[in-house]
This record gives C-alpha cells, structure tokens and sequence, in this order.
C-alpha cells in the first residue's frame, strides 16, 4: 500500500504527469489522419464505448476509494470548498465521455454512408409542450434537490476573521481561476494574470470566425472535426481543467507541489536554481558579465521571440499546417497561428523549466517586462 | 364513478370562471390546439418555439446544462435577496453577520445553498459551453451568440468572484488579495506592471500605487472597506444588471438564429 502511494506521489508529479499526459494526449484526441489511424490501430477509440465508461469510471472511483482511505489526501479532497472540483472531475469525465460515445456512434454511421442520429430524429417534429416543458420541469426539480441536500450535508466553508497581517500559506485564489495561479509559476502577472486571461476571452471568442469548416454543425461528430476538437479538447482538458486540479489538489505551502498522499509539510524546501536565458548566454557560454545595455543584454531573448512568433507561422503554413493555411486564408491563419501559438507557450515554458531552469526568457525586471 | 364525475365538475366550474380564464388564456392543454396556444400567449414560455425537431429535447444531445445554468442563476437571486436583509457590508459587521446566519437562523441553509449554487453555476456554464463546442453549435449563424456566451462565462466568474470576499473571513480577503495582485500588473496601468514607468513627467509618475488599476478595482490600496464596500455592490447590483441584459440578448439570439443547433 505504502508502495503503492509513493510511486503515485511520484508520477503525479508534474514533470512527468504532465510530459506523459501530453504525449498520450494525440493518440487519444488524435489531430490528423496519420494519428488517427494509429488510435483506431490502437483500439483507444474504444474508450468511448460503454464498456469504457465502466473502466473509466471504475479507475477514477478506485482512485478516489483507495485515496480516501489515506489521511493526507483525505484531508484535501474533503475539504468542503474542494468538494465542487471533485464533483467538477466526475461530471467533466462523464459528460467528455458521453459526447465522444455518441460522436463515436456518429462517425461509425457516417462511414457507412448513413446520417448521424440526430438527423434521423431531427425528421420528427415535436410539441414543445408538453414534451420539453416537462423535461425542464424534471431536470429543475433535480437540480434544486442536489443543491438542497449539497446545503444541508455541507457547511459552507467560514475560516477566521480577516486579518490582513496574517496571510495563510498557501493563498489560493478561487478555485475556477486556479489554472491562472498555477500559471504564475511559470509567467509574471502581467502574463498570467491580465495577458493571458484577455486573450483567452477573445480566442474563445474568435473561434467561430477562425473554424471554416461548416462540417459536424448540430451533431456529435469527431472524425467530422478532428482537428478543432483535438485543440479544444487540449485547451480545455489539459490547460484549463487538469491545471485547476492541480492547483487545488496537490499545490500545498509556498505554492510547493505535494503528491496526492503527502504531507503538507511547510517546511519542504525546493531549490531555488533557475537563471535567466540572459545569465545562460553571457555567463554560462561566454563566460563574461552581463552587458549594461538592456537590449545587447537580452537580445537573444527577443530574438527568440520575434522568431517563435514571426517565424513559427511561416514554417508551420509549409509543413505541418499546410492544409489549414489552405483553407483557413492568410488573416485567418495568422490570427489562428498567434493564439495557438500563445497557447502552446505554457507548455513550452514549462517544459523549459523542468529541463533548463529557466527562470525568464527575456528579463528586464526594470521595467517589469519579464517573459 | 359519480365521485370522479362531481370532482371533474369541480374542476370545470373553477376553469370556467371568469377570474381562471381571465389568468390562463388558453385553458388546460388538452389538445394540440391548446398545446400550441399556451406556448404562444405566456411570457416566460414564449422564450420557446411550439414545435421542435426531436432530437432538440433529447437530454443526451442538450445536457439541460443552458437552462440550468439559467436556473440557478434565479435559485441565486432569490437566495442573495434573502441574504441581503442580513448582511451589511461593512467590516465590523460583515462577519458577525455571516456567523449570525449559520448561528441564529433555525436551519438556516440560505448562505449554503447560495455558496454552493455558485459553484454549480460555473460548472453548469462550463459545461454548456462544453456541449455547444461539441456538437459544433457556434457555427453560422451561432457566432455572435457564442461570443455572447463567453462574455455570460465572464460575468458568472466574476460575480463569483465579488461574492468570494463578502463573508470577510481569511479565505475570502486572501483570495481576493491573489486575484487583485494581477490587477496592479497589468501592463501601463498598474503600478507593478511593464512600462507604468513610463507614464511619467519628469520625476512625477502618474501610475502610483494610490492611481493605478488595483486602487480603482479596491478602492484602496489594500483589500479593506473599500475593497469590500465595492465588491458588494458590484456583486449584488452592478454585475446582474450587466449578466441580465446579456442573457436577453443571449435567449432572444437563440430563437433569431433559428433555435437549438440541429443537422442541416
């Protein structure tokens, strides 16, 4: 059992977690027809089947029977402001796997040359009352009983009095802005906090402009959209949902990270080792001092930069993206290109992290512009 | 036999009165007739069509997650308004009168099922948007209304967030205290943000920590009377002005955009 709970501690890690989980990621919402065809030789489209909800669902009630019967993650987990995230995982697994089950159904029949279920339903006409009034009517009267029973088995959460010189450790924003905070690891707050949070607004927002494909419009479909999913599914999945658990789960005092079976332990030290790509440069490879002029000094910073963001887009129009710059057209694409781009930058600042201890890219802490 | 023939007499003469027929045009919807009549002459149940193609009440195609999320927004209405007579804004007072709900209200689950409502309003609005991204309803002629959707994600986020520092205890100002942190980096205007330096006279700087954009979101440079004042109106008048207005446009965009997503 102990042995058990140490390797989990160690695999949720987020270096490897996160690393794993965006390496199994493209066989699983494969984005092209190359891995597409390696998931289906794979089986793994058989998730989506109702013999896979049984094992999806038996592994995470596993996980979550077998954590509970240790102290420290039962101490997190039933905490009652965390008690909305668990439910959040179960509802998010179960409605994920419900919309691919059916995409699933879907693409199955639109290869075999028939419609998707809903068009063969859409053929009949229905009386809005009673038959969709009374839906509402169940669905109102459930909702209003969870939410009754939730009040009264749970106490709402109410810690001390505000005492603004005794801040607790770790401070936590609201749950649902977690990936926010979790993202201050990596990027300042002018990034994480107000950059980032507004251009995830206006690329939700862009969205319907940028996919072209009138395709899989009023049915669940995969095959139809592959590509769209795939990156909404990542967006939404890997970098909103995941993240949030992260952050209230296993990110403990001074914002350390903490396995699911760990102590929260104030006193856990982690290395403070990370360096700027300017110190990299100038002190590690040229083994001199730092320039004083700001821009010599992190040069190669924005040249990185201009290059990720002037030229990543060209190359990508000529290989990978060749069939999207087609049919997306030169405004689409580029604004497409940017926001996935900007996107991507978590991860890849992450993975820099881990692996170089990079602390900034570009850093000139005078003027607070750190990126 | 003759009990259940005087019971539906009874029920005739109450239906037949002037006050019932003057309150319910159509009557009971017993036929299709009336079933289509009764959409039409009511209010609330004109947000609807009469008819609808089958597959557009079919809870596995719509998760019931958008009226639901409109749902509990009202179930939250009502129980902010109940809260509202008890609880003042104030940082004397605030928690005092929060511990004054649970302690002095005989089952008192008001301020619960507010909390908890909140939580499932974010995640019912999460995944509505969830089920529209799926079955690829922000397509044409759905685009505007999926903007509009992500500005109702906002606000619902938002309005949570005002709500988070009213109970004034640790966990509220220090989340607050998290959150508004951004607010005073924010690139030009906030005082810790890149190039507010430059906003500058000579040695006179205009974004100061008392000028900048965290002081206007606190009303204050610490999350304090101000800060709590502010969010307190924000949450409770400012935000569900806003939320309402966009949700009529949002419903009344469904309809005009032909309805509930569907295959073409």
């Amino acid at each position: 059992m102990e042995h058990l709970k140490e390797i989990i501690n160690t695999l949720t890690n987020p270096k490897i977690l996160f690393p794993s989980i965006l390496f199994l990621y493209f066989f699983i919402f494969p984005p092209n027809d190359y891995l597409l065809k390696i998931n289906k030789r794979l089986k793994l489209y058989n998730i989506w089947t109702k013999k896979g909800a049984v094992v999806l669902f038996s592994l995470l009630i596993g996980f979550f029977a077998f954590g509970l019967t240790d102290p420290n993650f039962q101490k997190i987990v039933a905490k009652p402001d965390n008690v909305p995230i668990v439910g959040l995982i179960f509802l998010v697994v179960f409605f994920l796997w419900l919309s691919m089950y059916q995409a699933r159904e879907n693409d199955q029949r639109i290869a075999q040359g028939k419609l998707p279920n809903e068009a063969e339903d859409a053929k009949e006409k229905i009386l809005v009352w009673p038959d969709l009034v009374y839906i509402e009517f169940i669905a109102l009267i459930l909702c209003a009983a969870l939410l009754l029973t939730w009040a009264m088995v749970l106490k709402a959460p109410l810690e001390e009095p505000a005492n603004p010189s005794v801040s607790p450790n770790p401070s936590k924003a609201p749950w649902y802005f977690l990936g926010l905070q979790e993202m201050l690891v990596y990027f300042d707050p002018w990034l994480a906090g107000v950059l980032f949070p507004t251009v995830i607004m206006i690329g939700m927002m862009a969205i319907p402009f940028i996919d072209n494909n009138r395709k899989g419009c009023g049915y669940y479909t995969f095959e139809d959209r592959k590509m769209a999913v795939s990156i909404f599914m990542f967006l939404w999945l890997v970098l909103w949902i995941f993240l949030i658990s992260t952050g209230t789960f296993l990110r403990g005092p001074n914002w350390n990270f903490f396995g699911p079976f760990e102590y929260w332990d104030i006193h856990k030290l982690e290395a403070l080792t990370n360096i700027n790509l300017s110190e990299y440069v100038y002190m590690i490879w040229l083994n001199r001092s730092l320039p004083s002029n700001i821009l010599l000094r992190e040069g190669v910073g924005f040249l990185l930069i201009a290059l990720y963001f002037g030229l990543a887009p060209l190359v990508l129009s000529k290989t990978l993206f060749k069939n999207i710059y087609h049919r997306l057209g030169v405004l689409r694409y580029s604004v497409f290109t940017i926001l996935l781009l900007l996107a991507v930058s978590l991860p890849i600042k992450m993975f820099l992290r881990w692996a170089f201890n990079i602390k900034y890219i570009v850093a000139i802490p005078e003027f607070f512009f750190n990126i | 036999m003759s009990d259940q023939s005087n019971k539906k007499s009874l029920i005739e003469k109450i239906t037949q009165t002037q006050v019932w027929r003057a309150i319910f045009r159509t009557g009971i919807p017993r036929n299709r007739r009336q079933r289509m009549m009764v959409m039409l002459n009511g209010v609330f149940l004109h947000l609807h069509p009469v008819r609808l193609p089958k597959h557009a009440v079919k809870v596995k195609y719509t998760w019931c997650m958008g009226g639901l999320s409109f749902f509990v927004f009202l179930v939250l209405t009502v129980t902010g308004i109940l809260l509202m007579f008890y609880y003042r804004p104030t940082v004397e007072y605030a928690y005092g009168d929060i511990i004054d709900m649970r302690e002095q209200v005989p089952l008192g689950i008001m301020r619960e099922v507010h909390r908890w409502g909140a939580h499932l309003m974010v995640i019912t609005v999460w995944l509505h948007m969830f089920r529209v991204f799926m079955t690829g309803s922000y397509k044409p002629p759905r685009e505007f209304n999926w903007a509009i959707g992500v500005v109702l994600l906002v606000l619902t986020m938002l309005l949570s967030f005002t709500g988070y520092l009213l109970p004034w205890d640790q966990l509220a100002i220090w989340a607050i205290t998290v959150g508004s942190n951004m607010a005073g980096a924010t690139p030009l205007v906030g005082t810790s943000g890149p190039g507010s330096a430059l906003l500058a006279i000579g040695d006179v700087n205009f974004i100061t920590s008392s000028s900048d954009a965290r002081f206007a979101m606190l009303g204050g440079r610490f999350v304090g009377e101000g800060a709590l004042l502010r969010f307190y109106v924000l949450h409770c008048i400012g935000l569900p002005f806003v939320i309402m207005i966009f949700m009529i446009v949002h419903f009344w965009r469904v309809r005009k955009d032909g309805g509930i997503s569907g295959p073409t």
